[in-house]
This record gives structure tokens, C-alpha cells and sequence, in this order.
């Protein structure tokens, strides 16, 4: 628990908590010199590891065919990006650009709206005492547990029988649901909103409502940002769910997308290897703009999820 | 509080519940109730099919069902190979990054997160296609210091996956050990580094211990992942199906039964039973790790 507050403060007021992160740290130059840099020859290692895919598929995405399957795989050949772009934007009239849109699209809105209900719910759980609260977050905690294909499938079958299958609507609605937003809502809401600042707010007359949408989302800025951050990425990421419910091509998401085109080059002599390539590099920007940009909350969150 | 503040109060929570009531207890009950019944065709298959009401039976078949339950103990095997691998290489990056300069750690850990930021299908494709014998530089890699690897070779699939899953999951699981460790006291190195302790003695007797309970998240976090593993065989599946069977995995025979043999209610009797599989491991490697450390 003091853990968890320790880097709540951390992500509010960056500048200071690392300050006194860097002056806590042991005096480095008090150990061994051949000791760092063990270290750091171990450091480099596993970041050449993490980074070597990356860097083979932006040099794949710069070839042409011929370059791909028949140059030095770790060098870069024969330009041909932009081709390779524009074959990208333009494959069966432009459908990539329907998959990052709809990818878009059902990331934002659906954490937009799943970040606003999570709010509510992680406010009321933490903030007030009523009869069935146990139940709900028992409910919450229980859910970490469900496999996906336990919800999936009978999604599938309801969603069916009332016609949203092969509708944006079947990956909107699942994503507004989400417990663990609703658990780092809560965490958030324990550590930020004081009670006697609701008490001191009730008293001067403020609704209840009032108080949540002036007051607590106001405060619950960094906790609303990294909450959708990672309902964002998980939306962004999602493949069981998409590849259940969504049948047409031109809904579906950049995963699916890819998955489609990847496996099209076993059937009918289509190699559409250097597509899937650009086409992975491309999905990879925004993802890693977003979470560049936002750092700060979803480190925050990534560690307060799990340490609490 | 008052009464009507308390009503109040759990008004906020009800979005939630009426979603949570449609979208997880409705589905759950409905595959509940599908498992226990079963489509079977009427006399020679012209009259259509009925719905019979036929109780256990589908789970007494998915219990016998060797195909699923061996799909159930390879990952389970895979798990205990894998996970263990990759946190002990997540442990050593946090120990590494916390016994360096914040500065140099803080360059490093956007470094080792990358493969986070990438999304678990691309990270797939990208892997398939570094193994892929046709365009990936490993196969010439490995010929120039004599390893004569062939990725997609069905004995490769368990090191092909297993190196993906631990490229994709040691940084995130590294921030995790590693913000835990940021927590111990500083206090106590000073101490021990008086007694005489050496850095590795540190690390050992304090450090680890006292990230125990990070290590326990993140490995019951990875085996409830690896359970439920669907991406990357499905991938491998997708672009080599000679390396890769189509029940390799319990999800890919679950949504083969659903979707290409049509079997609904074997489906859903096999993710209640994948389900509950799913809660028993959680539970057994819970109490088993919280009774250790009594």
C-alpha cells in the first residue's frame, strides 16, 4: 500500500519523486568499476534482444521482393519504402486505411466510454458504503480469472440473435465492461480523493453528481489517463474477440487485418510478405507514439495494477 | 453516512453492474446452459437436427477427450519451462538496472520496453517471418556458425514460441520487479554493506526476498495468460500449418468446435472446463506460494 502511494506520487509529480529517487540511490561509484560494467554489457545484451525485430522489420519494409527474399536480411538494399507504402495504402482499394480507422475507432470510443463507467464504478466502490459493495468488487477480482473464450463464444451466439455480429457495435459494447479499469479506477480513487474534502463539498451543498463530474474527475485526471491508456492498448491489441464477432473485411481491425493477409500467401501463388511487413510496421506507430507520449501514466498504471 | 448518501453511492456503480450482468454473468450462465445440451441430427439426417437436453455428457466427453486434454497438459508443460525462464531473466534486468545509475536505468528501460509497445499479432508476424526459412536472417545466421536450425519444423515450434513469449513478455515484467525493488528500503543495503555483505550477497539475502511478492504476480499473471495462449499458435498456424496442429492449443480446439465443426455445446462445455481448470491452477499455485512463505 505505501508502495502504491509512493509511485502515485511519483507519476503526479514527476520532477520531485525522481529527485529523491536519484539521491536515495546507494553512492555508484562505491562499488566496482569491472562490476558495472558486467552490468552493463548485460544490459546492452537484452536491449540488442528486444530491439534486433524491430530493427529487421523497419530494413524488411524498405524492400522490394526481390530484395527481400535474396539480400543480406540484416542490411538494408534497394529503397523501395515508398513503393512499398503505397502498395500498403492501395491493396484491394485502400482497405488498410479502413482497418486503422475502424483499430481507431474502436479503441478510442470504446476506452472512452468503458474510462467514464470504470470512473463511476472505481468512485462508488471506494468512496461509499453500501449494502452489495463486497459483492461487486468480489465480481471485479473473480472476472481476472475468466478465460476469453468463456465469454466469447456465448457473446457470439447472443450477439447473433440479435443481429449486432459483423456490426462495430459487437467490439464497442464488450469494451465499455472492463474490470480491471474498474479496479485501477478504484485504486486511484483511494489515493486521491480525500474524504473530508467530499464531506466539506456535501456541506456547502454540492449533489452528489456535481461532486463526481466537478470535483473527483477533475482530480482523477492522471488516474482517467493511464485507465484509458491501457484500455486503449488492450482495445488496440485485442485479436480472440475481433476474430469471433467480426465476419466482413471491412470491419475489421489492423490485427485482423494483418492475420488475413499473412496467411494469404500459402493460397493462390499471392506473396503479400512485404505488405504484412510494412503493414506490421506501420501498426506499430501509433501504438508506440501513444505510449512514448503517455509514458509516465501507463508505467504508473502497469505497476500499481500489480503490485496492489 | 447517511441512508441516502449510501444509495447515492452505489448509484455510480450501476453502469457497471447492468454491463457486467449482460456481458459476463448473462454469456457465462447461457454457455452454462448450452453445455448441457446437444444438437443431434434426427433419424438418417433429413429431418434437420434436435436439441437434446443430455447433462454431463459433454463434460464426461471433454474429460476423456484426449486431444484436449493433451492440449491442456502441453501448456501447461510449456508453462513451467517458459514462465520460470523468463522471470528469472526479467529478475536479473531489474536487479542489473537497480544496482546501476538511475540515469543509465532510465535509458535502458524505455530500451528493454519496446517489445511491449508492440502488439501481441504483430509481435507474432514479425517472429514468424525472422524464423521464416524463406525471408528471415536467422536461417542464413545459423549457417554461418554452423547450426543448421529449421524453425518451422514441428520440434522447433516449442523454442519458436517460447523465445516469443519471452521477447514480448521480459520487459513488462521487468517494470513490475523492478518498481518493487525501488521500494526497499535503502537503509538496509547501507547496513548490510557495513556488515561486510558483498553486492551479489545483497542482492541475494535482501533483494530478492523482498520482491517475492512481485514475482508471485507476475508469474500467476503469466500462467493465466499461457492457459488461455490462442495468438501465436494461431499465427504460426495461419502461415505454416504443417508446423503447427490445429489442437495444439485448449482455445484453438475450442474455437474449432465452434466455429468450423459447429459444435456450440461441446464449445461451451470445454471453456467451462478450461475455465475452471483456469481457477484451480490459479488457486493451487496461490496457496502454494503464500504457504512457502510462512
Amino acid at each position: 500500500m505505501a508502495l502504491t502511494e509512493n509511485r502515485t506520487e511519483n507519476s503526479t509529480e514527476r520532477p520531485r519523486g525522481r529527485t529523491v529517487r536519484r539521491l536515495t540511490r546507494p553512492d555508484p561509484a562505491a562499488r566496482s568499476r569491472g562490476g558495472q560494467r558486467f552490468l552493463l554489457v548485460g544490459l546492452a545484451l537484452a536491449s540488442a534482444y528486444s530491439l534486433f525485430p524491430v530493427y529487421w522489420l523497419i530494413i524488411a519494409a524498405t524492400k522490394d521482393r526481390v530484395g527481400l527474399y535474396q539480400s543480406n536480411g540484416l542490411w538494408f538494399s534497394d529503397m523501395h519504402l515508398w513503393e512499398n507504402l503505397r502498395q500498403v495504402f492501395t491493396y484491394d482499394d485502400g482497405i488498410f486505411l479502413r482497418w486503422t480507422a475502424n483499430s481507431f475507432l474502436y479503441a478510442g470510443v470504446g476506452s472512452l466510454g468503458g474510462t467514464l463507467i470504470a470512473l463511476a464504478t472505481g468512485y462508488g466502490l471506494a468512496r461509499f458504503d453500501f449494502p452489495g459493495r463486497g459483492a461487486v468488487f468480489a465480481c471485479v477480482v473473480g472476472s481476472f480469472l475468466i478465460p476469453i473464450a468463456l465469454l466469447t463464444l456465448p457473446l457470439y451466439l447472443l450477439f447473433s440473435e440479435i443481429g449486432m455480429v459483423d456490426t462495430p457495435w459487437a467490439m464497442l459494447i464488450p469494451c465499455l465492461i472492463n474490470p480491471f479499469s474498474v479496479y485501477l479506477a478504484k485504486v486511484y480513487t483511494e489515493a486521491t480523493i480525500p474524504f473530508e474534502l467530499l464531506e466539506a463539498a456535501r456541506i456547502d451543498g454540492a449533489g452528489e453528481l456535481r461532486i463526481f463530474f466537478s470535483i473527483v474527475l477533475r482530480m482523477m485526471t492522471t488516474g482517467g489517463a493511464t485507465v484509458f491508456l491501457l484500455a486503449f492498448v488492450n482495445t488496440w491489441n485485442a485479436f480472440f474477440l475481433p476474430l469471433t464477432v467480426l465476419r466482413g473485411e471491412e470491419n475489421w481491425t489492423l490485427n485482423l487485418g494483418l492475420y488475413n493477409w499473412s496467411g494469404k500467401r500459402q493460397e493462390s501463388g499471392v506473396d503479400l510478405t512485404s505488405l504484412v511487413l510494412t503493414g506490421a510496421l506501420l501498426s506499430i506507430v501509433p501504438m508506440a507514439i501513444m505510449m512514448i507520449a503517455m509514458r509516465r501514466y501507463w508505467r504508473s498504471g502497469v505497476t500499481m495494477g500489480a503490485l496492489k | 453516512m447517511i441512508r441516502s448518501q449510501r444509495w447515492k453511492g452505489a448509484a455510480f456503480t450501476v453502469p457497471f453492474q447492468l454491463g457486467f450482468v449482460f456481458l459476463y454473468l448473462l454469456p457465462i450462465g447461457y454457455a452454462i446452459h448450452q453445455s448441457l445440451y446437444l444438437e443431434k441430427q434426427s433419424g438418417l439426417g433429413l429431418g434437420g437436427s434436435t436439441t437434446e437436453f443430455v447433462g454431463l455428457e459433454n463434460y464426461q466427453q471433454g474429460l476423456t477427450d484426449s486431444a484436449f486434454m493433451t492440449s491442456i497438459l502441453r501448456v501447461v508443460l510449456f508453462a513451467c519451462v517458459q514462465i520460470p525462464f523468463m522471470l528469472f531473466v526479467s529478475l536479473m534486468l531489474a536487479l542489473c538496472l537497480d544496482a546501476v545509475t538511475s540515469r543509465v536505468a532510465g535509458r535502458f528501460r524505455i530500451l528493454l520496453l519496446v517489445p511491449y509497445m508492440i502488439p501481441g499479432v504483430v509481435a507474432a508476424i514479425v517472429w514468424i517471418n525472422l524464423y521464416s526459412p524463406a525471408v528471415g536472417p536467422l536461417t542464413p545466421l545459423g549457417e554461418l556458425f554452423g547450426f543448421d536450425w529449421n524453425f518451422f519444423a514441428p520440434s522447433m515450434v516449442w523454442p519458436a514460441i517460447g523465445n516469443l513469449l519471452t521477447w514480448h513478455g521480459i520487459g513488462y515484467n521487468m517494470v513490475i520487479i523492478y518498481s518493487a525493488l525501488q521500494g526497499v528500503p535503502r537503509e538496509l543495503f547501507e547496513a548490510a554493506r557495513l556488515d561486510g555483505a558483498s553486492e551479489l550477497r545483497i542482492a541475494r539475502s535482501i533483494k530478492i526476498p523482498f520482491v517475492r511478492g512481485a514475482l508471485v504476480l507476475t508469474a500467476l499473471l503469466s500462467i493465466i495468460q499461457m492457459l488461455q495462449i490462442f495468438n501465436e499458435p494461431a499465427l504460426f498456424r495461419n502461415v505454416t500449418p504443417q508446423t503447427i496442429s490445429d489442437s495444439f492449443a485448449p482455445i484453438m480446439i475450442i474455437y474449432n468446435q465452434a466455429f468450423n465443426a459447429g459444435n456450440y455445446n461441446y464449445a461451451a462445455a470445454l471453456s467451462v472446463l478450461l475455465a475452471l481448470f483456469l481457477g484451480v491452477a490459479s488457486f493451487l499455485f496461490y496457496r502454494l506460494t503464500s504457504r512457502e512463505a510462512d
